[in-house]
């Protein structure tokens, strides 16, 4: 294996033997050589704060150790302060970890569905001003989520805001959006829907290029409804294109920081907040670096099992 | 075949109304910020709802360029030149780091490639709020947290796995002939990079390059947690100014017009390249 000489992995196209002529021995070293800039790189900015953030969860560090004092370590106490609820930390961990999955669930759901829905309804034969409707659904995606986590949150404005205003010009008295749980979650899921299925349409409108139309043409014939078409037909060839698709939205989306930080704010009385805003919220304002570490490891494991089942759920599926 | 040709079109009809309530959710919030920021109001914040707007003016547009945030002496020409300082310096260093590690992927095998390439992956599935702690207290002691280059190194860190797996892909699609030809010629590997494979790759190395900058353009938790001086502070920052609790003072227009400056390049950028980002993303599997 080792100084092989340059080959195609997966589908790397050098394949013929170049390097006979005697620079082979040295390919690995080469690789080595193009590589490091970004190894270097890596390794400073996100490894070794990895590592001290490691050594950092099991030590009272906080902002008086910033500059002078080294913080004490102090074992498992930030793990077991999370989870206990220590009452100077003022979190709910479980309560955050529902919550996360159940925003994220509902997002995925929603972005999916409708994705698809309107990557179907765009693909209809016959069907005018396609263009149209496919520049304006496009547009949330091309916005910066920033952008549209602070617009959104001035749209729910109680007083001010274009929601509100819209629903009082039909004669609906708005709510205090961010007051209750139930509103405050609706509005954060359609800001969040709003900004996440356009994606989802796209990849959907790339796979359903990819299906050939006599495969319907045929099921047609055999007589088989449009429901049924749909299910094994449809379904099945978007797989594919949809299922790396859904995995991407599940992690952004378990960790769309922008849009309860900006938009609910964690409101009412942190019911909205996240793991990432919550981890955030240790950092800035509390300056509780050491539990902070502590959280970010905990989110670090709950991710890495999370990307396992899906990874077993997906191969479950393809298999 | 009547019967089937009135189905047709009762079928299109609801196809319609549907796209029609759809397109206009997506458009509402757009149209709202840009009727805002054409038409202020007398009143700081809008008491009435206007898609569209009943009279054009750029004030606000005027007055959000004069007058971009409450610090004395920061003028909108600053917050710029910090802008595209710190969107640059994400987009050359994830471009330059992205495509030598990518050339290294793509055409040669190893020791650690497999294992690379998925701690690549891996790294970005954790939120980069995740190591604000240990960054935040690795860059104040190397004396670059409050830097706009310290700032640029720790966005590249969140750009590099997506250039590198975008470049790896299209590098995989990019014909070995020409640089096995210049290899016999005794070019060596590093000229056959520059020379070949990243003018063939032009593309891909444009989106990467676009997809670095947008980044850097846009962030604004670790910019707003990092920097203190407000010589350094970004456009994305000065919008932040403008809402919420550090915004009483501002009318929503200037923060409806601060938000079209910032946005419409991104916007315009990600609507011609929207193909080629899609691909990249879902190609890699990682966040945008």
């Amino acid at each position: 294996m080792i100084g092989s000489g340059p080959l195609s992995a997966t589908t790397g196209p050098l394949a013929t033997p170049v390097t006979r002529s005697g620079k082979g021995l040295s390919t690995e070293r080469l690789a080595y050589a193009f590589l490091a800039p970004a190894a270097i790189v890596m390794t400073f900015i996100t490894l070794y704060p990895l590592a001290y953030g490691i050594w950092m969860a099991f030590t009272n560090f906080n902002v008086t150790h910033l500059r002078h004092q080294n913080p004490r370590f102090v074992g498992l106490q930030n793990f077991v302060d999370i989870l206990t609820q220590a009452p100077y930390l003022d979190l709910h961990f479980m309560r955050i970890f529902g919550f996360n999955l159940l925003w994220t669930v509902t997002n995925v759901a929603l972005h999916v569905t409708l994705g698809v829905g309107l990557a179907l309804l765009l693909n209809l034969e016959g069907l005018r001003l396609k263009r149209l409707y496919r520049a304006a659904l496009i547009l949330p995606w091309a916005v910066p989520t920033y952008v549209t986590a602070l617009t959104w949150r001035n749209m729910f404005d109680p007083q001010y805001g274009a929601v509100n205003l819209l629903l009082a010009r039909w004669g609906i008295h708005g709510p205090d959006w961010f007051q209750h749980f139930w509103t405050s979650f609706a509005a954060v899921l359609t800001t969040n829907v709003w900004l996440g299925f356009p994606f989802m349409m796209m990849v959907a409108s790339a796979g359903l290029v990819a299906i050939p139309k006599d495969y319907y043409e045929a099921a047609a014939l055999d007589g088989a409804s449009r429901w049924t078409q749909f299910w094994t037909i449809t379904v099945p060839g978007l797989r594919p294109t949809m299922v790396p698709a859904i995995m991407l939205g599940f992690v952004w989306t378990f960790n769309q920081f922008n849009v309860l930080y900006f938009v609910s704010q964690g409101n009412p009385l942190g019911e909205t907040e996240i793991l990432v805003t919550e981890a955030y919220k240790l950092v800035d304002p509390m300056g509780l670096y050491g539990v902070a570490s502590a959280f970010a490891i905990l989110i670090f494991f709950i991710l890495a099992a999370i990307t396992l089942v899906n990874l077993k759920l997906t191969r479950v599926l393809d298999a | 075949m009547k019967l089937a040709k009135a189905r047709r079109a009762v079928g299109l009809g609801f196809a319609h109304a549907g796209l029609i309530v759809m397109s206009a959710f997506s458009l509402f919030p757009v149209l709202w910020v840009v009727s805002m920021a054409l038409n202020p109001h007398s009143t700081a914040q809008p008491t009435s709802l206007e898609i569209l707007p009943r009279h054009v003016s750029l004030a606000a547009f005027a007055a959000v360029i004069a007058h971009p945030t409450e610090v004395d002496g920061l003028t909108f020409g600053r917050l710029l030149a910090n802008s595209l300082l710190v969107s640059g310096g994400t987009a050359l260093l994830s471009v330059l780091l992205g495509a030598t590690a990518a050339f290294a992927f793509s055409r040669f095998k190893f020791r650690g490639r497999k294992a690379g390439l998925m701690t690549f992956m891996l790294l970005q599935l954790f939120p980069s709020v995740c190591s604000l702690a240990p960054l935040f207290v690795l860059l104040s002691a190397l004396h670059l947290r409050t830097t706009l280059v310290g700032l640029a190194i720790a966005y590249a860190a969140g750009t590099l796995p997506f250039a590198i797996w975008n470049l790896k892909g299209y590098f995989d699609t990019v014909s070995a002939e020409l640089e096995e030809a210049a290899l016999i010629d005794g070019c060596s590997y590093f000229t056959a990079f520059w020379r070949i494979i990243l003018p063939l790759s032009a593309p891909a190395v444009a989106v990467t390059t676009l997809f670095g900058f947008m980044a850097g353009w846009t962030e604004i938790i670790l910019a707003w947690t990092f920097l203190e001086n407000p010589k350094t502070f970004t456009l994305s920052m000065a919008l932040y100014g403008m809402v919420g609790q550090y915004g009483t003072t501002k009318p929503w227009s200037d923060f409806a017009a601060m938000a079209i400056l910032l946005s419409l390049p991104v916007v315009i950028v990600m609507l011609i390249l929207q193909r080629y980002i899609v691909a990249g993303l879902t190609a890699g599997g990682v966040k945008g």
